[in-house]
């Protein structure tokens, strides 16, 4: 218990160091992948082909990779000077925007075929169709789903940990490096990650029990 | 691919647009692949020397020797967690109060904790009892991987499996009980079968993710292709620089290859079960007509209902 | 139809990974010898050492390494002139000899060592539990760390210093860094003490230190501290780009270590390097090894047993 109590302000820095990584590239992701999803149905071959390859490039390549060329490949080629944090949520906010694009998509292919038929009968362009009449109704299905995505990132973000970036499993290893029994430090570790999920996975059931509308 | 539901058949003006819209998006691409080569040539990374380390005896061992480690990982790993989650699974379903908690408590557990902290504490565990384990402790850090993998992807397969249970029909249930088989005839020879086959998909795309998390090996000392290549960038030095970019580049085009061909095979299985009628159908995604990325796989989804076994 | 053309990308790019590796020629060059680490005519050789039969020391770790057959050190890879991996496999540096040195005198031939890379991060655990025997690696001797596992030595005095861009005007020592980027690796003690307030440094950290030369190199950090041995290294594998800044602010004596208890093997350890600082062989190892990056000579510190 000492080990808590007396490093109390690190915990909580590397607790909500987590809760922010994961939120910020949380939001990152869902952006990315919202757009990306779109690009994979769109009508323009192009950007089909972009979405696809998107997808096939950042869900088959390990986080671990992704952040290595976030540090030594990014800062080379393109925009040079990006704090830890930065990079850190780029790496895994592409890495994570794959999945959610995934969800999204598949999402998309359980809305009812009659619904887009609808509106594209009343003239509703493609981007309309997919912005007001399908996305709304894919969101149900695509909770679920989002809901573990989430899960998995935050407890992905525990690699940004090797990357300069204060986080929970960063607090682990200081700690074991400065000669304190590991075990201790483990199980806290451990619960503050089961917090933060238990957490995602509450808040999403809830999301789903108000968006779970009789069909 | 020629229609989707989701937008008409083009006209003259939306041809137009499309067209349109092709260039420019092929522009972008195109001039992002320009634009990324040019800063890789000014940096030097396509100078011949640089890629000249790759005929290197030494190199190539190296990047040999990790695949081979990673793919042994990933074997023994892959297979156990799919004993082990059929395992999970079944508990979870069971009858008996007690073994379902137990199984729901150890699935909910690992699924939480990260993979990289599991795996570290394996690793601790398996050194502090190393007399008494035997070939385990010997290989300390090729089996925490192994068995933390083999956990974590456990508990993420028998979630999906158990969902591909749910989403046979009651009917088929009540009809084998009708005719007087017993609970685990049920199982054996009804759900699982089933479960297995609809769920393929997404078990295999699970699969990469544990080829993926092969690479989490550097946290204890296991030696696989990505702490290879790490090594490599760093002690290799061309023409003043270290060729990071360059090992970058061949180490993710491997994981890439490693796992599309894992994916195809998804792909390969999808088809042939799909090609027999009397499975049932998972539902597919419409769009592009991809499928191993049908169901978004990091952590299986808690499917805490049927997925959704379409019409 | 778009799939089955991804797989066959995909199975083409492997065919070729597997078969480009699996014919391996040897007209590559990799670049990563450290220069003059051997062969030159001027250079000083490495020496060789004796190794002792028939040594009896009651320490268990010793004893299940005897039955083995093979000693295991730790050791890092990444630090050129103290603990480096070429391509080929091949080690070398002074952390390296000081194994070979210590091994020789425990009665192991160089063929039965068996060197295993271990990072910053987890040589306590390894050490401590046993999965390596003994470890040589840039290893600071402190009372926090003498808690878990033990030390001989110290067999060299290092000083936290700093590595800057050759041309570095504002950086002129620990005192000059307020508000610069400095990198160094998790943890370290060096770090520690430059984010002082006294230094007022922002620091960046990462899981190795050639992870921070590299950011140096690529503009993203302004300075990269750790122990000057370490850093003379470096600056001397790229002298055109990499300097030391020369102001120790930190003693860091280097340590072999071992289980905790192992009184024993600590005192054979001692004696071993004690016995190599006596013949000689440490100065010509340390002339062969670091002695090469520009790193000062220094006379073999004073062992501190317990």
């Amino acid at each position: 218990m000492n080990v808590l109590l007396d490093h109390l302000p690190e915990f909580r820095e590397g607790f909500i160091g987590t809760v922010l990584l994961t939120l910020s590239s949380g939001l990152l992701a869902m952006v990315l992948g919202v757009i990306v999803a779109g690009f994979r149905v769109s009508p323009v071959p192009p950007l089909r082909f972009l979405g696809a390859a998107w997808v096939t490039l950042f869900r088959n390549t390990p986080l671990t990779l992704l952040f290595l060329i976030a540090w030594f490949v990014v800062p080379v080629i393109f925009w040079p000077g990006l704090s830890p944090w930065t990079k850190a949520i780029l790496a895994l906010g592409f890495y994570t925007s794959a999945f959610v694009c995934e969800a999204v998509r598949s999402g998309i292919s359980t809305v009812p075929l009659g619904q887009a038929e609808a509106a594209r009968s009343i003239g509703m362009t493609f981007i309309q169709t997919l912005r007001l009449i399908v996305l709304p109704q894919a969101t149900r299905t695509v909770i679920a789903p989002l809901s573990s995505i989430f899960i998995a990132l935050t407890k992905n973000s525990a690699i940004a940990g090797a990357f300069s970036v204060a986080e929970l499993f960063g607090v682990q290893k200081l700690l074991s490096d400065k000669g304190f029994a590991i075990v201790p430090i483990f199980l806290f570790v451990a619960i503050a990650y089961l917090i933060i999920t238990f957490t995602i996975s509450g808040l999403f059931r809830l999301l789903e029990r108000r968006m779970g509308v009789a069909r | 691919m020629s229609s989707s539901v989701l937008y008409d058949a083009p006209g003259p003006k939306a041809r137009v647009r499309n067209i349109i819209y092709t260039v420019l998006g092929s522009a972008l691409v195109l001039g992002l692949v320009v634009f990324s080569v040019y800063r890789l040539n000014e940096k030097g990374v396509l100078e011949p020397e640089v890629w000249n380390i790759f005929n290197n005896a030494g190199v190539r061992a190296n990047i040999r020797d990790g695949v081979l480690s990673t793919l042994k990982v990933f074997a023994l790993a892959g297979v156990l967690s799919l004993v082990l989650g059929l395992l999970l699974a079944v508990a979870r379903l069971s009858d008996h109060k007690w073994i379902s908690w137990v199984a729901t408590g150890f699935i909910e557990l690992f699924r939480a904790v990260p993979l990289l902290i599991t795996i570290y504490a394996l690793w601790v565990l398996f050194l502090s009892y190393k007399d008494d384990l035997g070939v385990i402790g010997e290989n300390a850090s090729f089996w925490a991987l192994v068995i933390g993998l083999t956990v974590y992807n456990a508990c993420v397969q028998a979630e999906v499996l158990r969902a591909g249970v749910n989403a046979v029909p009651r009917g088929q249930v009540e009809a084998a009980y009708a005719l007087g088989l017993r609970k685990t005839q049920v199982m054996t020879m009804l759900l699982l079968p089933q479960a297995v086959r609809s769920m393929l998909p997404t078990i295999i795309s699970q699969l990469v993710v544990t080829l993926k998390d092969t690479s989490l090996g550097y946290i204890v000392t296991y030696a696989e292709l990505l702490f290879a290549a790490r090594t490599m960038a760093n002690n290799i030095i061309v023409n003043g620089e270290n060729p990071i970019t360059a090992v970058v580049i061949v180490v993710a085009a491997i994981y890439i290859a490693m796992c599309l061909l894992l994916s195809s095979l998804a792909t390969w299985i999808e088809k042939r079960g799909r090609r027999a009628k009397t499975g049932i159908t998972v539902a597919h995604a419409g769009g592009t007509g991809g499928a191993p990325e049908d169901v978004p796989g990091d952590v299986g989804m808690p499917m805490d209902g049927p997925p959704d076994v379409s019409k | 139809m778009k799939l089955r053309k991804s797989a066959a990308v995909a199975a083409t790019i492997a065919a070729l990974a597997l078969t480009a590796t699996a014919c391996g020629g040897d007209s590559g060059t990799a670049g990563d010898k450290p220069k003059g680490g051997s062969g030159g005519k001027d250079q000083p050789k490495l020496p060789t050492y004796t190794v002792a039969t028939d040594v009896k020391v009651d320490s268990p770790t010793l004893k299940k390494a005897q039955k083995a057959g093979k000693i295991v050190f730790g050791a890092k890879n990444d630090q050129p002139y103290l603990g480096f991996e070429d391509t080929d496999g091949k080690r070398s540096g002074f952390d390296i000899e000081i194994a070979k040195m210590v091994a020789a005198d425990l009665g192991f031939k160089p063929s039965q060592i068996e060197f295993k890379t271990v990072d910053s991060g987890v040589r306590e655990t390894t050490i401590s539990k046993g999965d390596v025997d003994l470890y040589v690696g840039t290893y600071t001797i402190n009372d926090e760390r003498k808690k878990q596992v033990g030390f001989s030595g110290p067999y060299f005095l290092a000083g936290a210093d700093l590595l800057v861009r050759k041309g570095e005007k504002d950086i002129k020592g620990p005192e000059t860094v307020k508000g610069k980027k400095v990198c160094s690796i998790v943890g370290s003690t060096p770090l520690q003490e430059i984010k002082k307030s006294k230094y007022g440094a922002e620091t960046v950290e990462l899981a190795k230190y050639s992870e921070c030369v590299q950011q140096l190199l690529n503009n993203e950090v302004d300075a990269v501290t750790t122990d000057d041995a370490i850093l003379q290294g470096y600056a001397a594998q790229r002298p055109e780009k990499l300097e030391v800044v020369g102001k120790p602010f930190t003693e860091e004596p280097y340590g072999v270590g071992m289980k905790k208890d192992d009184k024993a093997l600590r005192d054979a350890v001692s004696d071993a390097l004690e016995n190599h600082q006596k013949n000689g062989n440490y100065k010509k190892a340390y002339d062969a090894t670091l002695g090469l990056s520009g790193s000062k000579p220094q006379d073999p510190p004073a062992l501190e047993r317990y």
